[in-house]
């Protein structure tokens, strides 16, 4: 491909010092991504795709290898407020609004006042919680406290969003609902996506890359790139090609548990 | 309605205790009294009673057990004599027109309060400020925190005594300030603890948002430390009050000062008036309540504002 990957990691190592001695939470990673991509990272707890995530956000520091963001160093494309991260659990501040709390990275990043406003509405409407603008987070369900975090990541203009296991504390219906929120909001916008997950039919419903990784040492054991059309009701997960990709996911799941 | 019931019951029970306890407290007193006014009572003279246990003296004297109620120097005064007299020197005082006399309870509130409240800015801004230092210092941290610790060990009336003469040598005048400072010795601290945990409130994830917004460290300590303290920090300004008054109060009793509830409580005792020292008592409550409640006030509009649930 002559374009270059948006995030591209080579012979990433991450080494945590602990009183039990050293953790490798990365053990040569080699992946690219490219621009418009959807790539989720699937594996058991403690194989690193949230520290890998972390890596590319900038919020740990490989101890080996390169990885870059946008062509600069994940530090840099932190500086440049390259993406946007949605974090497991919504973290909204409960002393502000819905809106205030979508328009706190704007506030940083000194955005005009009538642009604050205008980004507000324009995210809000895009993650379907127009109206909700003045109401506090503990007046929301789970689900759309959320989808305004979620709207937070994107009130700015970053092309990258990482999301960690977003819809990892909400219940199925909820999720596959906004399983299929997301993808339309991926499809209105272009961006990039890395996606953490520990659900198997959520990553195969929602990527066109599925990147498989087992622990001890956390590491990728398959990446598989999605057959799948870009148009995904929900019962396509009925279908054998669906069936067939899960398969090849759990196929790797397993590979990766049968070292210990 | 249903936060009040309870408060009431407790109030009544204490009440009841209370009026049941003035028997046997003022029985001997009440003996001398009424054998004074020329009653025989068994057993008769003060020095033989000495050995008799209160209760024998109550079940021997019953008729004059009730004297025990209207005494003028009680050892334990009623809880109606004790309104009377805070109203005596409150109320009625007030509606003469003397409430700034020096006998009045108002005017010493009052001396009370302006030291108080003098003492609950700087031990709060000491507080906070300290807080501040040890949260984004490690050397703050490794320093403040032990001493302030151990600065709450040392007993305030061993340290008032000393306040009060280092201010005096230093020439400083007015009778308040030394009283301010111990009042925000004692003060200070749960603001500086308090402040502590709110300032490190916040979870790593919202740290880490922060960071990924790359902002900078006043933002994060304007956007998201502060406004998560507020919580904290009403908490720990509603015992801070509380403990600026009773230093204020202790810094008074040894001073020599002359007016104050602190002085009141001290020249009560000196003279032999347990009304006096209990109304003093009772107005220093009154007192601490209502600052308490102004502040709990405070707290629920701003966090209602801030759209928290308090």
């Amino acid at each position: 491909m002559s374009q270059q990957p948006k995030i591209s990691a080579q012979g990433l190592n991450l080494t945590f010092q602990t009183n039990d001695g050293p953790v490798h939470a990365l053990k040569d990673v080699d992946l690219d991504i490219q621009e418009g991509e959807f790539v989720s990272f699937i594996g058991p707890s403690g194989c690193g795709k949230t520290t890998f995530l972390r890596c590319i956000a900038g919020l740990e520091t490989p101890t080996a290898g390169d990885l870059s963001v946008n062509g600069m160093t994940p530090d840099e494309a932190r500086r440049s407020r390259a993406y946007g991260y949605v974090f497991q659990h919504a973290g909204l501040y409960p002393w502000r609004t819905i809106g205030g709390n979508i328009r706190l990275p704007l506030e940083i990043m000194g955005y005009s006042k009538a642009d604050q406003e205008e980004r507000v509405a324009r995210t809000l409407e895009m993650v379907d919680l127009a109206g909700f603008e003045k109401k506090y987070p503990w007046q929301l369900s789970g689900g759309m406290q959320q989808r305004a975090s979620i709207a937070r990541a994107l009130a700015f203009d970053a092309d990258i969003l990482l999301m960690d296991e977003p819809f990892g504390a909400l219940d199925e219906i909820v999720r596959d609902h906004l399983n299929e929120q997301l993808l339309q909001l991926w499809a209105r916008t272009k961006k990039t996506i890395g996606f953490v997950t520990h659900s198997i039919p959520e990553a195969v419903y929602l990527s066109t890359k599925i990147v498989v990784m087992s622990p001890r040492p956390g590491r990728i054991t398959d990446i598989i790139d999605s057959p799948l059309p870009a148009e995904r009701p929900l019962d396509l997960r009925d279908t054998p090609e669906f069936l067939e990709v899960a398969h090849r996911v759990r196929d790797g799941l397993r590979a990766g548990h049968s070292y210990d | 309605m249903g936060r009040i019931l309870p408060i009431l019951t407790v109030l009544a029970g204490l009440v009841a205790i209370w009026y049941l306890a003035v028997a046997p407290m003022n029985v001997r007193v009440a003996l001398d009294t009424v054998e004074r006014a020329g009653v025989v009572v068994t057993p008769e003279g003060s020095v033989e009673r000495r050995d008799v246990s209160v209760w024998r003296l109550m079940a021997q004297n019953r008729e004059h057990v009730a004297a025990g109620y209207t005494l003028d120097r009680p050892r334990l005064p009623t809880p109606a004599q004790v309104g009377a007299e805070l109203w005596k020197t409150t109320g009625e005082m007030a509606a003469k027109g003397r409430a700034w006399s020096k006998r009045s309870l108002i005017y010493h509130s009052w001396i009370t309060l302006r030291s108080t409240l003098w003492g609950f800015v700087l031990g709060t801004s000491i507080g906070i400020i300290g807080a501040i230092a040890i949260v984004y210092s490690r050397v703050a941290d490794l320093s403040i925190m032990p001493w302030a610790i151990i600065s709450q060990t040392i007993p305030i009336v061993a340290l008032a005594p000393m306040i009060i003469v280092v201010s005096s040598q230093l020439g400083v005048e007015n009778r308040g300030v030394p009283k301010a400072i111990i009042s925000a010795y004692l003060c200070f601290f749960p603001v500086l603890v308090g402040m502590v945990k709110g300032l490190r409130s916040p979870e790593a994830s919202q740290l880490d948002l922060l960071k990924t917004y790359d902002a900078t460290g006043f933002q994060t300590f304007l956007k998201l430390r502060l406004p998560g303290s507020v919580p904290y920090l009403f908490t720990s300004l509603k015992v801070g009050i509380a403990a600026a008054l009773v230093g204020t109060i202790v810094g008074e009793l040894p001073t020599g000062a002359i007016s104050g509830l602190g002085a009141r409580i001290l020249i009560g005792d000196q003279f032999g008036t347990p009304l006096a020292i209990w109304a003093a008592l009772f107005a220093a409550a009154i007192l601490a309540g209502i600052l308490v409640t102004i502040l709990d006030l405070t707290q629920r509009l701003t966090l209602g504002r801030m759209g928290m649930r308090a």
